[in-house]
């Protein structure tokens, strides 16, 4: 028989070892990452397999340079953003700030509630209802066109930025905002001088973290940007984000092979991407935090 | 004095108006990608698509697979994820103390929380598939899913345990109980509803999951229902996929993809709905 002290503490460090469950997954990624991807920036060439833009990895002698499938990345969410940070933040203001609380109740639920909404289901409207739609306003040959991805990642990222910006907004404490309106200010001067300056960290916070969702995306770009790896000088053109190349062709690349370590290569720039936006997310959330509790 | 008074209340008046309008056009665009899901896929949907097998190589029949082969990943990817997030939970909010060791802890959540679901994908094949070889299997997707959920479990349990008020605790401990019998005993009963609907969530997320598991469990076309732990599955979020980027058919096959559409929306949307309303009642009975 085990005496309760020896048991707690056991109970502590299974405990332990749980909470580093995140971490342990996270190495194992990167390990794999690495393990797998790796080979491919010795026999290129780092700079080489960034900066070259000829991406034929079954043509013989293939071709491993990603530049034109990471500025399609770039481009489309710098696009998706455009879209989605206006939008996004105003309805966040309105919704915190503006809206009767009885209004607010339903209209943030519901917001959360198309955060939900799969990939999937906003690639296939990409394709089939808002491709064809483009291809007959603009006159192009396919619809499938780096602004239909742009306009899909800026809806699908409107849940995640309005949710997270609107919860910065209303942890401003209300004692800013009656000072403020105590000396005289009116309500949309108080909102402009002081909410919104307090709020600005935490809403930097929802708009990366909506970028890293947009970046990493994979199933609408892949349904929706048409596949082509060209430089994304035309936004009307197809294009071919490093999500998409990743999904297209892991399927026919065999295991080991130079194709196969060259997509997990790709998985490493992308995975190192969203860990830069994580990590500013992160220093703007804490930097909101002290703001918010006046330290 | 009186003219700029009325200027700066029309000022107001204008901006709060354009904000309004933003809101409303962003809640309008979303709500137009489901009615027209729903409208090129309501007229599908039927006892028959959903209960029987799909013939003549995906182009007729219904999708009773993927709904099986759906439940299947999702239910392991719970199973699994479960007690490893509620029980991360428990040390960081119970155990752990203010300072490095819970900030790096927590980092690594945030961080697995971001990393893009194709590479979670590429993760599940290169272990679970080839090194452990479990081969292209609901074994494997599940355990792909799992991890991919696993931080929106920790995150909600953590929220549920925190919002436990302490005297619960402290009455515990000055009965006599050992901190772990008072997180068995006390602390996690409270927490329960809360943490529940942290799953029901992680259902939701994961039931539409599509890039984790074409690598890992996915396949596009099946006569029979999965019968082991180790067979390949269709799942409704690829089936969708799969119809309408590489099938053959496409006039057959796409009104299928809608119909799998409105199945998995209704699903997903239906999930969120129930979480949502869970985490109202349990807040309103904790802040009374």
């Amino acid at each position: 028989m085990l005496n309760w002290k020896t048991k707690e503490k056991i109970i502590k460090n299974i405990l332990l070892f749980f909470a580093f469950s995140s971490i342990l997954f996270l190495t194992g990624i990167i390990i794999v990452l690495f393990k797998e991807g790796a080979p491919i920036f010795s026999k290129v060439g780092i700079l080489e397999f960034l900066f070259t833009s000829d991406w034929y990895p079954t043509y013989d002698p293939p071709g491993y340079g990603i530049f034109n499938l990471l500025s399609g990345s770039i481009v489309v969410t710098i696009g998706a953003m455009v879209i989605a940070v206006p939008f996004g933040v105003a309805s966040a203001i309105h919704i915190a700030y503006i809206l009767p609380k009885k209004f607010k109740n339903i209209v943030k639920p519901t917001i959360e509630m198309l955060a939900g909404v799969p990939s999937v289901i906003y690639g296939l409207f990409g394709m089939k209802i808002l491709g064809p739609f483009l291809r007959e306003v603009f006159g192009l040959p396919t619809g499938l066109t780096a602004l239909n991805a742009m306009i899909m990642l800026g809806i699908m990222a409107l849940p995640t930025i309005v949710s997270l910006a609107e919860d910065a907004i209303t942890a401003v404490p209300q004692n800013f905002r009656d000072a403020s309106l105590a000396l005289g200010a009116n309500r949309l001067e108080t909102m402009f001088r002081v909410i919104l300056p307090t709020a600005s960290s935490g809403i930097v916070t929802a708009v990366i973290l909506g970028m890293g969702r947009a970046i990493g995306e994979t199933m609408t770009v892949l349904m929706v940007a048409g596949g082509a790896s060209l430089f994304p000088s035309n936004i009307l053109k197809p294009v071919r984000p490093m999500t998409a190349t990743i999904a297209a062709e892991m399927g026919e690349a065999p295991v080991g092979s130079e194709h196969y370590q060259a997509l997990f290569g790709i998985a490493i720039i992308l995975f190192l991407i969203t860990l830069i936006f994580n990590i500013f997310a992160d220093f703007a959330q804490q930097r909101f935090k002290k703001k918010v509790s006046g330290e | 004095m009186e003219n700029k008074l009325t200027k700066r209340k029309a000022v107001e008046k204008i901006v709060f108006s354009i904000l309004g309008l933003l809101m409303l056009s962003s809640i309008a665009v979303l709500g137009v990608i489901i009615f027209f899901i729903f409208k090129r896929g309501l007229g599908v949907i039927s006892w028959e698509f959903l209960t029987s097998m799909p013939k003549n190589g995906m182009t007729e029949g219904g999708i009773l697979p993927a709904i099986v082969g759906s439940f299947y990943l999702v239910s392991g990817a719970i199973l699994v994820a479960t007690p490893l997030g509620v029980f991360a939970a428990i040390y960081m909010t119970e155990y752990a103390k203010k300072g490095k060791l819970i900030r790096i802890i927590r980092i690594g959540v945030n961080n697995l929380a971001g990393v893009p679901s194709v590479v979670f994908g590429l993760f599940g094949l290169s272990i679970f598939v080839k090194y452990l070889n479990f081969g292209v299997s609901i074994l494997s997707g599940a355990l792909t899913l799992a991890i991919v959920i696993l931080p929106t479990i920790i995150r909600a349990s953590e929220e549920a345990l925190m919002s436990v008020p302490d005297e619960y605790r402290s009455s515990s401990l000055a009965l006599g109980a050992t901190k772990w019998q008072t997180i068995k005993n006390v602390v996690l009963p409270a927490a329960l509803p809360g943490i529940l609907t942290g799953c029901i969530l992680g259902v939701g997320r994961v039931a539409g999951e599509t890039a984790p598991i074409i690598f890992t469990a996915a396949t596009f076309f099946s006569m029979r229902l999965p019968n082991s732990v180790f067979s390949e599955v269709m799942a409704l979020p690829y089936n969708i996929y799969a119809l309408v980027a590489t099938g053959t058919f496409p006039q057959k096959q796409i009104p299928i993809a809608y119909g799998t559409a409105v199945v998995l929306l209704v699903l997903v949307l239906l999930i969120n709905l129930v979480a949502i309303f869970m985490r109202i009642k349990f807040s309103k009975k904790n802040t009374n």
